[in-house]
């Protein structure tokens, strides 16, 4: 036992979960689909607030953009029977379905929707200690010589799309692989660049974007919302230290 | 409460459970791809020590470090239970001087992954040690009843045998215990370990009584060549008090499953008609294994970077 709870090491799987808590500052993936959060939050911090949270796109801006995606999809794919519209969680999957609902409602086609988890892709796998949460990964039908879409909510550094293509290649050989991000944050560290970007956002880098809505299902209160970093990393206790008059 | 090591369920709590089964739900996934493999390893190197041999669950261990592109070495040195702890020591210190990652340990006597992991830098990951635990087992056998039943609270699970030398016994109830399922034992009174009713599980001399609206049913292996005429008179008396086959299984619930951790005296503990088919598990069993397995190295490997970011 002695090993086991001396050391001072911490337990990997208790680690593992409070790491959870917590949004990745390694990845791109700031944007996370929390709906406590939301609630949470709401009533306490005005929104526009000095360094307070700020809403980049609401619901309706979120819709009318997956709308305008949807048809500059169609605009540039000649053959729309192979698309396959692949979404990278949590925050990619409910965009990729409205994106395959305009589809439907556009042109009349049934575009098939994946979910790829890209967690065991990860280039930081090797220097983060505690391990991520892996996520549902669900791919129904062959990715062979199809159009094949990837998105995210969020792109800024291009880790974890490099990471989906990766993971995208063990699944077969797609005919081409696009992009779609809803928002491009900028601050590219790999050579990919968006085939479909929703709307560019200039941001400071320790500034965190994140997709606030029910996971899974674009509706109610999904919103992108800008927060500095300190306040998206925060938890409950240290968000009531800084109420306190704390940095 | 687990550290870097997994030495026996009995360390775990319910939470370090659950994350297991939860990543394994995953894992099970990569097995259906074109390209089975992820490179989550890569680069790292993986060592079965086995002391004692185990083809499956050997087997079932480099599988699951294939799978996340680690380099698996298989090592066997000969030892027996009278062999010096300080010479099995020292084949462990000499292993850790080539740096692997994570080391795989089973041996014939309770304790020595323990001891081992005691002078080891790598995390150890228990595998089997005499009649103490088998930790990825029980993980195994638990992530098989979830998803067959959807469920583990409230359960009622059914271990039949030689409960007393049996290491997967003793890490299923801990395992199932802690998952909030009840858990009975049935066995010939010498295969009963005394006392075991305080750990929370009822014992039984009735297979009839101990089957009785059992969702899962768990056989054991009989050592019958090690065992028979001390711990029950005949293997055909055994097979004919303790054997599980369509008859007997009619006292458990109508949908109960039947496991075994493998390899089956057929006739014996199962049927030859149960060994194969529903309800018996026993192949899902198998296949589960590889997915818990991956899932417990992704988990402890966590640990295994040195001086990495802070």
């Amino acid at each position: 036992m002695s090993r086991l709870i001396g050391h001072g090491r911490p337990g990997i799987l208790k680690g593992a979960n409070a790491a959870l808590l917590t949004p990745s500052r390694e990845t791109d993936k700031g944007a996370t689909l929390t709906q406590d959060e939301v609630q949470e939050k709401a009533p306490g911090e005005p929104r526009g607030a000095r360094n307070g949270p700020r809403t980049i796109l609401d619901e309706t801006g979120i819709r009318r953009t997956l709308m305008r995606i949807a048809h500059e999809i169609l605009e540039r794919t000649e053959d729309p029977g192979l698309l396959y519209l692949v979404a990278i969680p949590n925050g990619g999957v409910p965009l990729a379905r409205e994106i395959a609902r305009n589809l439907r409602q556009i042109a009349g086609i049934d575009v098939a929707v994946g979910i790829l988890d890209t967690t065991l892709y990860r280039d930081d796998l090797t220097t983060t200690a505690e391990r991520p949460l892996l996520r549902l990964t669900e791919m129904p039908s062959a990715v062979d010589g199809r159009i094949v879409i990837l998105v995210d909510d969020v792109v800024k550094t291009g880790r974890t799309i490099r990471a989906a293509m990766d993971a995208l290649m063990d699944f077969g050989r797609p005919q081409v692989v696009q992009v779609v991000g809803l928002v491009d944050r900028g601050h590219r560290e790999l050579p990919i660049k968006l085939d479909y970007v929703g709307k560019n956002v200039p941001t400071s880098p320790n500034e965190n974007l994140r997709l606030r809505g029910d996971a899974g299902e674009l509706r109610g209160r999904l919103e992108l919302v800008l927060e500095p970093s300190d306040a998206a990393d925060s938890d409950d206790s240290s968000r009531s230290a800084r109420k306190g008059g704390g940095a | 409460m687990i550290g870097r090591d997994l030495l026996g369920i009995e360390d775990l709590d319910r939470s370090d459970i659950e994350r297991i089964l939860q990543t394994a739900e995953h894992m099970g996934e990569i097995g259906e791809r074109e390209v089975k493999k992820v490179p989550t390893l890569r680069g790292r190197t993986l060592v079965n020590l086995f002391f004692e041999p185990s083809t499956r669950t050997q087997t079932s261990f480099e599988i699951a470090g294939k799978r996340l592109s680690a380099d698996v070495v298989n090592f066997s040195p000969r030892s027996s239970s009278l062999t010096k702890a300080e010479s099995i020591l020292d084949t462990a210190r000499t292993l850790d001087a080539m740096d692997p990652d994570a080391v795989v340990v089973r041996h014939a006597v309770a304790g020595v992954p323990k001891r081992i992991a005691d002078v080891l830098e790598a995390p150890v990951i228990n595998a089997g040690d005499g009649a103490h635990e088998h930790p990825t087992q029980a993980l195994l056998d638990l992530f098989t009843v979830r998803r067959e039943k959807g469920r583990i609270d409230g359960l009622t699970v059914t271990i039949v045998g030689d409960i007393v030398h049996s290491r997967v016994a003793r890490s299923n109830i801990y395992g199932f215990l802690k998952m909030g399922a009840e858990v009975r034992l049935a066995a010939p009174p010498p295969m009963i370990p005394a006392a075991v009713e305080t750990l929370g599980v009822k014992a039984f001399t009735s297979l009839r009584e101990a089957l009785d609206g059992a969702d899962v049913v768990m056989a054991l292996r009989i050592q019958n060549e090690r065992f028979a005429g001390s711990y029950f008179p005949s293997v055909r008396e055994y097979a004919a008090t303790f054997g599980i086959d369509r008859a007997t299984l009619r006292y458990a619930k109508d949908d109960a499953i039947v496991m075994h951790p493998g390899p089956v005296n057929r006739g014996v503990e199962l049927s030859h008609d149960l060994a194969d088919h529903r309800p018996s598990v026993i192949l899902d069993q198998v296949r589960n294994g590889v997915s818990i397995r991956m899932a417990v190295l992704y988990l402890i490997s966590g640990r295994l970077h040195r001086g990495g970011v802070a």
